[in-house]
């Protein structure tokens, strides 16, 4: 039957989880630069350190701009409530350390931002978290990978760098069955492209830098509770379901049947390890929300056309966009991203590594940099920047040739893109020796 | 803190603190596929302020052993023998929707025990639509989306909760779906029927004798405040009206706690 629902996504963009100020009127979200807020009584202090009642103490622990920030993503991820985080890889290291410690497993798809993949691998594993890299198509080593320790399936919902599409379904199935979380990183796809809790994942995380942000100019994570995942019947978590010394003995699954993961979380992590976002950062990153619908949308059409021209061009040897027909995953991303599948992606030019950074060094509207995810087109030619360090044979086992360029389409003209894309071209194709 | 009750493993949230011999004691009752979770603030304030606390369960909701009961009447028996077993000789009451008409039930039953009744966001009757009753037979997803939208008057009610960074439409979703998930049948059509069944409001509260108080949300959809004044009358009820939808302990739970001590003073 017809009936109310919850706003639309592009309302719950502008408006979810802010009013006009009740103090002052102002209509758009104050940025409260504060670190702490006054109490109105010693009895009302006590309350709030000791959970009785709901309020901001401290601006590491919550603010009110913050909370605007978190209860935006919140809603629109479909989630019970979110932290923000000082970056992705705060609220990465968020989630493993809220559910997991010394002698704890996590499976990781092996298609991963390399700073994921550095933590996973080697700072974690020196604090005795350990990790099994898997291929993400390969649904049966997912399975197979996991140990009775295994507290997190994680993946990347477009993996780096060749864009591999989470199969969310299957492997948050995988994950169910043994009682474990799935956690997603959806920085590449935002929720606009696609609500991870849709299909089956726990938890999510933004580097909100990129494509939340939109406009390059803060540093930010967030990450999201689904408030689905049952901690108590999975018995694997007595860090959320057995008594915290940490606070009171508090058992979060009882204080919160489906906040318990924030809860600890928050009173747990940010006051402990205190990568908090500042709130002025998050009203920043609150400006681009309120644009993401339409930003995305021209991100994906300005991505199709550039794809098309590369595809096309005698000079590119592949385009790996899954809504191209020769990517391994174009079936799967018509099912779980219908709306595109975002506007950062790769491709490998012909020729040398001297021609990749001919074509790099030729380009005039496309930025340069270690960044994706801005309203302005960026580049990066991988084997010269940040993978230099690996010969061609390493490279190609991490899926980067020598002509691999990645590039992040913004929202420029796509004809003004094409046109330098295409001048660039012929300067990789001048520099062939 | 689970206790034996009528056979069955019951289940109540104590506040923060372990159960332990007390004069003064408040019972929380939550409404239709909630658990004790919606009172969790407001139960640790009265844990810390001189009560004992129990936020139950109800049968086949949560960490309590089904199967649900089937009616107000059956539910306030089942209260009372919570209370039996818990070794609470009287206590305040305070429910919230289904659960108000529970409490209002306890306190017709047993008028001894009952210190004082809380009725948050309330109704009498409390009729629940056919086209929502066969909703939620039908398609009880649908239903949730339905209720939750019904039960919150915005979508920006600070300071939130537990607390800030919570969002409250997709905390009440996923309660409710969790709660639906646990397996006793069409857990939303039974609660929605046991409300809309239930015909012994205003003989029950001719027989209260304890001072009773609404707390009612002046935008609630649900159990629009303008659906009590028969009720309050009977009750001699005094009425506070909190800015909120229906979900009236996460849109306002400073204006609720405030409420409630006047109602029950600590």
């Amino acid at each position: 039957m017809p009936g109310p629902s919850d706003p639309g996504f592009d309302t719950l963009s502008l408006h979810a989880g802010a009013a006009p100020d009740p103090t002052t009127g102002a209509r758009a979200t104050p940025i409260h630069l504060t670190t702490s807020f006054v109490f109105e009584s010693s009895e009302h202090a006590a309350s709030l350190f000791n959970m009785e009642r709901a309020g901001h103490v401290y601006s590491r622990i919550s603010n009110p701009t913050t909370a605007v920030f978190e209860e935006r993503v919140a809603a629109l991820e479909g989630g019970v409530g979110a932290i923000a985080t000082a970056s992705g890889q705060a609220a990465l290291h968020l989630a493993v350390a809220t559910i997991a410690g010394a002698g704890a497993h996590i499976v990781a798809s092996a298609a991963l931002y390399g700073g994921s993949h550095n933590l996973l691998a080697y700072t974690l594993a020196r604090f005795g978290i350990e990790t099994t890299f898997v291929k993400p198509r390969d649904i049966d080593g997912w399975r197979a990978a996991i140990r009775p320790n295994t507290k997190l399936l994680f993946g990347e919902s477009l993996g780096n760098p060749g864009l591999d599409v989470l199969d969310i379904p299957r492997v948050s199935a995988i994950a169910h069955d043994a009682g474990v979380p799935l956690l997603v990183d959806a920085t590449f796809t935002t929720p606009w492209l696609q609500q991870p809790f849709k299909l089956g994942a726990d938890l999510v995380f933004h580097s909100a830098t990129k494509f939340l942000s939109g406009h390059g100019t803060v540093v930010g994570g967030v990450l999201v509770d689904s408030g689905r995942f049952d901690w108590d019947r999975s018995g694997r978590f007595p860090e959320l379901s057995a008594p915290y010394a940490g606070f009171h003995d508090m058992v979060f699954t009882e204080e919160s049947t489906v906040g318990a993961f924030l809860l600890r979380a928050r009173r747990e992590g940010l006051r402990d390890f205190g990568a908090c976002m500042s709130p002025h950062t998050a009203w920043l990153i609150l400006q681009g929300i309120e644009t993401l619908p339409l930003r995305m949308e021209r991100h994906v059409a300005n991505a199709r056309k550039v794809v098309a021209y590369l595809a096309a061009h005698p000079m590119v040897a592949q385009v790996g966009y899954p809504e191209l027909e020769s990517h391994p995953d174009h079936a799967l991303a018509k099912t779980l991203l219908p709306r595109g599948c975002g506007s950062v992606f790769s491709f490998d030019l012909r020729g040398s590594r001297a021609q990749g950074v001919a074509f790099i060094e030729a380009l005039q509207l496309f930025s340069h940099l270690a960044n994706v995810g801005d309203c302005r087109s960026l580049v990066i030619h991988p084997a010269s920047t940040t993978h230099f360090r690996m010969n061609d044979a390493a490279l190609a086992a991490a899926g980067i040739g020598p002509g691999t360029i990645r590039l992040s389409i913004g929202l420029e003209d796509a004809d003004d893109l094409i046109a330098d894309l295409k001048t660039a071209l012929k300067a990789a194709e001048r520099a062939a020796a | 803190m689970k206790f034996e009750v009528q056979g069955r493993t019951a289940y109540a949230y104590t506040g923060g603190k372990a159960w332990a011999d007390g004069e003064r004691c408040v019972v929380f009752i939550h409404g239709a596929l909630n658990d004790h979770s919606v009172w969790t603030l407001l139960a640790r304030w009265y844990a810390h302020h001189g009560y004992r606390v129990l936020a139950v369960d109800q049968p086949g909701h949560g960490r309590s052993d089904g199967p649900p009961l089937a009616s107000v009447e059956a539910l306030a028996d089942w209260v009372l023998a919570l209370l039996d077993a818990a070794g609470v000789a009287s206590a305040h009451l305070a429910g919230h929707s289904m659960g108000s008409l529970i409490a209002l039930e306890v306190a017709a039953r047993a008028p001894t025990r009952v210190a004082g009744l809380v009725m948050v966001g309330t109704a009498y009757p409390m009729k629940v639509s056919d086209a929502l009753l066969n909703t939620a037979r039908d398609d009880p997803a649908r239903a949730i989306a339905m209720v939750t939208a019904f039960s919150h008057s915005g979508i920006a009610s600070k300071p939130s909760y537990p607390g800030p960074g919570a969002w409250l439409h997709g905390g009440s979703s996923a309660l409710m779906h969790r709660i639906q998930d646990i397996g006793a049948g069409n857990l939303f059509e039974h609660d929605f029927r046991v409300c809309d069944a239930y015909a012994n409001g205003l003989e029950a509260a001719a027989r209260v004798q304890c001072p009773a108080h609404l707390i009612l949300g002046t935008r609630d959809a649900m159990t629009p405040a303008k659906a009590t004044k028969e009720l309050a009358s009977v009750l001699r009820a005094t009425v506070a009206r909190v800015a909120s939808g229906h979900a009236l302990m996460q849109e306002a739970p400073d204006a609720v706690l405030n409420a409630m001590r006047q109602a029950i003073p600590a």
